[in-house]
């Protein structure tokens, strides 16, 4: 135990808790790291989709229909003749979008809507019954019933998603907050003098963020999968943008025979999900030593 | 107890009123004129019009909303556009399949997933932890219909050791119906597995380091007496928790599954209901469903007080 302090005192002072605290959780999540290299790896294969040998994903061929993969086509042909492996290279960039748009979407108005309410009693009272009841809603049954309102596009997919997600956020946001606005440092400020919206923004906002980053990560990882029980069920990204969901769903009747039309798309969507996943659980032992404890 | 039971059970009017108002408004705003499609391709705008007025569609938002909530509290869920059947009718046919799913889902699932997080949590650090570990997050991680297509890949197509697809009522044969069962109820609860065996091991993982823990081995009570007599009994009030939220999970995860097995169950009505925008069907399905899941949470709620004796309402 005496070695600590000396560590401690030899630590050069620029270097930060918060980043020591970050490499000692690499440390301990190794797959972290792998989960954010596969992650870049996909984004990287997303933008770089049209370079990569790919052929007009849309291009239908019908002489070419239902070709077996690893011939003249890496990942065979779908029932129109079109190249799976293009296909599937472009769906990337679906996933991918639709993961971080609602992340970032969800995450931005769960913290506007948490931040106020946790503050202003009546808010709470109200908004808080609406959250409740969206949340008893299951998520995808909530999405599906808003994508049967509108027409299928990437941005009410989007929409729907970020929708269903949002009450989530907000209770972690107000419980954050609930929590912080009873911090001696709070109270310091509103003695002070200093105004809610102030208070808010530069006292309580940046305690919430770590947390959320965390938290984000995840809905980016269940908004993937959203989105192709979405696609996959027929309520999701319309069938003219290749997506992995809408790939897998018009393999629904061909899975005994063209097996590989599910298994492309399946794999790259696992693999997908399973790193965005692996960095949450590095990011919330970096970030969220409260909540690493309990999972 | 029973004072606290009858507020959690008033608890629950606003949370299925937001329900019951987003199920609503979800018809009011949907495209298209029931009307027009009830008075036909022939009919005059006079015809329209008075078949509105009969149907009360000219009534103000809040007027119709009451109108369809004492429907509703009459058992009346609206009727199908597409078949013309009342609904109520439709999902009485469907609700079987539904139940014997998520029911055989749900205990093999729970009765696996507790010792395998038990497990993990005693063994924490090992192998065994690491591959219990790697499972939960993958099986977070692989879409369920894309498992169900992987087992039905292997197990079905090319062992040919599990029938492809459908289901086969229980009153027909147990054997039948187990056979029809094995593969949607595996796909169905990885996820939900994961989840719980996840919170198991944390919530173990806590209570194992308390020191009535350590008491109760230092005086040489066998481990299995320790694990399953104070540690597991102390760290259910969270597992039990998760099992009622991880519902949802379930809840979403039937509607695909259906479709992939071809099981006609609720899940497949959904779909059919979407793919038809079949309004009036959605509606009651996401009523349905968010009032099992609904209930299932107030019991998990209430049932905390025979879990941990130092909770008291």
């Amino acid at each position: 135990m005496s070695a600590v302090p000396a560590a401690l005192a030899a630590a050069p002072r620029s270097v930060s808790p918060t980043w020591l605290r970050f490499k000692d959780a690499l440390r301990r999540h190794p797959t972290a790291i792998l989960g954010g290299v596969v992650l870049l790896a996909m984004i990287a294969l997303a933008l770089a989709a049209p370079w990569l040998g790919t052929v007009d994903p849309q291009a239908v061929s019908p002489v070419k229909r239902l070709k077996p993969p690893f011939g003249e086509y890496w990942f065979g042909t779908d029932m129109l003749g079109r190249d799976v492996y293009s296909r599937v290279v472009y769906g990337a960039r679906v996933s991918l979008a639709v993961g971080l748009a609602v992340a970032f979407f969800s995450t931005l108005a769960g913290l506007a809507i948490g931040l106020v309410t946790g503050f202003i009693r009546w808010v709470d009272a109200v908004v808080m019954r609406v959250m409740d009841g969206l949340m008893s809603i299951p998520p995808v049954l909530l999405a599906i019933a808003l994508m049967s309102l509108t027409k299928a596009s990437l941005e009410n997919v989007i929409f729907a998603i970020t929708l269903a997600e949002v009450p989530r956020v907000v209770r972690l946001v107000r419980s954050l907050v609930l929590s912080l606005r009873e911090q001696p440092f709070v109270e310091a400020a509103t003695a002070a003098g200093t105004g809610i919206a102030r208070t808010l923004v530069r006292h309580i906002l940046p305690n919430t963020v770590a947390p959320l980053l965390v938290q984000g990560t995840y809905i980016c990882a269940s908004a993937m999968i959203t989105e192709s029980i979405l696609s996959f069920l027929g309520a999701g990204t319309p069938p003219n943008i290749p997506s992995w969901g809408n790939i897998m769903a018009e393999a629904r009747s061909l899975f005994q025979i063209a097996g590989y039309l599910i298994l492309f798309p399946g794999i790259c969507l696992s693999v997908t999900v399973l790193a965005v996943n692996l960095l949450g659980d590095g990011l919330r032992d970096a970030l969220d030593p409260r909540l690493a404890r309990r999972m | 107890m029973f004072a606290y039971a009858v507020k959690r059970l008033l608890a629950i009017i606003p949370v299925m009123g937001v329900v019951a108002l987003f199920v609503f408004s979800l018809l009011y705003i949907a495209p298209g004129d029931p009307a027009a499609v009830i008075a036909g391709d022939i009919a005059t705008e006079d015809d329209i019009a008075r078949i509105r007025a009969k149907l009360g569609l000219d009534q103000p938002y809040m007027v119709r909303f009451g109108g369809w909530l004492w429907a509703l509290a009459h058992g009346d869920l609206g009727v199908s556009i597409f078949t013309n059947l009342p609904v109520a009718q439709l999902i009485g046919q469907r609700l079987e399949p539904t139940l014997a799913l998520t029911l055989c889902t749900l205990f093999v699932t729970v009765a696996l997933a507790v010792p395998i997080g038990v497990i993990a949590a005693w063994r924490v650090g090992t192998w065994i932890d690491r591959v219990v570990m790697g499972f939960s997050v993958l099986g977070f991680s692989v879409p369920v219909f894309v498992l169900a297509y992987l087992l039905m890949m292997l197990f079905s197509v090319r062992l040919e050791w599990l029938p492809v697809q459908g289901y086969v009522s229980i009153t027909e044969g147990f054997w039948p119906f187990l056979r029809h069962m094995i593969l949607p109820s595996v796909a169905l609860g990885t996820v939900y597995m994961a989840l719980i065996a996840r919170i198991t091991r944390a919530s173990m993982l806590e209570v194992l380091s308390q020191d009535y823990i350590r008491t109760a081995q230092a005086k040489g009570l066998a481990s299995d007496q320790v694990l399953y007599g104070h540690a597991l009994k102390n760290a259910a009030v969270p597992i039990v928790t998760v099992i009622g939220i991880g519902i949802a999970l379930l809840i979403s995860g039937v509607v695909v599954t259906e479709t992939v097995f071809a099981i006609p169950g609720i899940g497949r009505l959904t779909v059919d209901a979407i793919l038809r925008r079949d309004y009036p069907i959605i509606q009651a399905v996401t009523l349905l469903f968010s009032g099992a899941y609904v209930l299932v949470n107030l019991a998990v709620d209430l049932s905390y007080t025979l879990l941990d004796p130092r909770i008291r309402y």
